[in-house]
């Protein structure tokens, strides 16, 4: 070690303090779930269960619910079709233009997300689509493309192409290689990277605010209700619900891609 | 008894591999087939919006028929560059958008350090996955457990009040430390994988030329972690140009953001509001080039 006693000591603390500066907010919220009173003061005077009754019961929010699940189902299915077909001609070919993909996949999410939402708004009216879950789902799959292709790429350059050509010579055709040879090498590289699509998909808000019509997703639900001192409570519970369904999907993206995480979320 | 197969001839062929061995001898079409869909949606979904966008930042409302007319002028931009109010916002954005990201840089180097010289190969993996995880949190709602905590009676004022203190409210520094909150695992990360690649060699010849702690710090980590931390700025620094959110839930004034979202939405100016979006957009492309010059790239 050539780090002396004092500095080890001195980053253990930084870091220690680092992560409770990035757990004390999420865990505070958590609490305020099962605060009893409507007020959001604290200390909390007592414990409930009975926001999330409430919460379970609310016919917005379970509308808000299935839009979010079917806007991350929609824009997770796309990304992924379309994130696997790129990947596999940037790392099987070589082309006029084959950096140029790498960039124009990373493009929207590296843009401020609100410059992506409004440029898809404008194109949208100015075509005269209407805004719903179907524009919700291009927009979501447009930035959702990234982290499929991310994945992909990064096992394509795993997995020898000689097994391709060693399939093709024993008599396999383009399909019998990509189903028998290609996809099962690359089936947790797609399940983690759909993963991830989907919990960027699902707490997503800015693009949203500009793709989506008279419909709500669960964030989008939670932020028009921030206002109302009324529904608070059952905010905080949505929190809670929206922040497992993003944190589910990672985690098990995680694993999926031997634990290391480098390859699941460290490519952004 | 093999004389049956002998005489058979071979089934025809089906659709699918004729049209197999058609491709296999074509790898352009085979190439082209692969890439039309994906090249297809981010070029005419994706860039041909940014194009819209770009075109009308150069048309113009009309204030009475509130109307948009199609004929180009560049005066979207003269009204930003001459209203002290868009000029005010603009720069509040941008300042805030450094602030926070060196706030992140500072924030973010010991653990980054910590994670990748200092913990064991177990306690390293754990940390990636802890700093990971919430980096997908809802973006949403960690904004809003912010506005929780800071309220006049959240868990910050009273955990100052019995040293005498009080949280900031909400306001400029509120929102400073909720963006370098939201976006400080943008930075960790990218710093720790910068680290992880800094020889010990290099710490010891510097120790045993007589470097002390700051020194060899300044001399040898700083510059070899350099890129990293530019490259983690990418994302602090775009990230908080671009948001409308967090101003509205836990700050008191306007962003470029959320001028450009109230231009969209309801006072209805898409013309000022994509002239306002580019600001942004410029300001990206330039960083961009600058990180690539620094090596920040490779760094990603």
């Amino acid at each position: 070690m050539v780090e002396s006693r004092g500095l080890r000591i001195f980053l253990k603390l930084a870091t220690s303090f680092t992560l409770a500066f990035i757990y004390v907010p999420l865990l505070v919220i958590v609490l305020y779930a099962f605060n009893e009173r409507r007020t959001l003061a604290w200390p909390l005077p007592g414990l409930t269960l009975k926001w999330f009754e409430k919460a379970v019961n609310n016919p917005g929010v379970r509308d808000a619910l299935l839009t979010s699940l079917e806007a991350g189902l929609g824009a997770t299915a796309l990304a992924v079709v379309l994130g696997t077909l790129a990947a596999i001609a940037v790392s099987r070919y070589r082309f006029f233009g084959r950096e140029t993909i790498s960039f124009l996949v990373i493009l929207p999410i590296a843009l401020p997300g609100i410059v992506t939402g409004m440029a898809l708004n404008a194109t949208f009216r100015t075509w005269g689509f209407d805004l719903g879950l179907f524009t919700v789902i291009v927009g979501h799959a447009t930035f959702c493309i990234v982290v499929v292709y991310n994945n992909a790429v990064a096992r394509m350059r795993r997995i020898a192409g000689s097994l391709d050509e060693a399939s093709m010579d024993l008599g396999a055709d383009t399909w019998q290689t990509f189903r028998y040879v290609t996809f099962p090498q690359l089936r947790t590289a797609l399940l983690a990277g759909g993963l991830l699509a989907f919990a960027l998909s699902f707490d997503e808000v800015i693009v949203t605010t500009f793709t989506i019509g008279g419909q709500q997703t669960l964030p989008i639900w939670i932020l028009s209700n921030l206002s109302r001192p009324n529904q608070l409570p059952i905010v905080n519970v949505v929190a809670v619900f929206v922040i497992l369904f993003s944190i589910i999907p990672v985690y098990l993206a995680q694993r999926l891609s031997g634990g290391g995480g480098a390859e699941a979320g460290g490519r952004i | 008894m093999s004389a049956v197969t002998h005489g058979e001839t071979p089934p025809p062929d089906g659709l699918g591999r004729r049209l197999s061995a058609f491709l296999f001898r074509h790898p352009h079409l085979r190439l082209g087939g692969l890439l039309a869909a994906p090249a297809g949606w981010l070029v005419v979904a994706y860039l041909g919006s940014l194009a819209v966008l770009f075109v009308a930042a150069f048309w113009r409302l009309d204030p009475l028929a509130t109307k948009i007319v199609h004929d180009y002028s560049l005066d979207n931009f003269r009204t930003l560059v001459e209203e002290d109010v868009y000029r005010k916002i603009a720069f509040r954005t941008v300042g805030t958008a450094a602030a926070v990201t060196i706030t992140d840089a500072v924030l973010a180097f010991p653990i980054a350090y910590y994670m990748a010289r200092i913990a064991s190969p177990r306690m390293k993996a754990a940390l990636i996955v802890a700093i990971l995880t919430p980096l997908w949190a809802s973006y949403l709602v960690k904004v809003y457990a912010w506005r929780i905590i800071l309220q006049e009676q959240g868990v910050l004022n009273w955990t100052l009040d019995p040293i005498g203190l009080a949280g900031p409210g909400f306001g400029k520094y509120a929102l400073w430390l909720v963006f370098s909150y939201l976006w400080l695992p943008f930075m960790i990360l990218p710093i720790y994988a910068g680290l992880e690649r800094l020889p010990t060699s290099l710490l010891e010849a510097s120790a045993d030329l007589g470097g002390r702690g700051f020194r060899t710090f300044r001399s040898v980590v700083l510059p070899i972690a350099f890129p990293a931390v530019v490259a983690g700025s990418i994302f602090t620094f775009s990230l908080t140009l671009g948001d409308y959110i967090a101003p509205q839930i836990v700050g008191t004034r306007q962003f470029i953001g959320n001028v450009v979202f109230a231009n969209v939405g309801v006072a209805g100016n898409l013309p000022l509001a994509a002239a306002f979006a580019t600001v942004p957009v410029v300001i990206m492309v330039v960083y961009l080039l600058l990180a690539r010059r620094a090596g920040a790239f490779e760094s990603l």
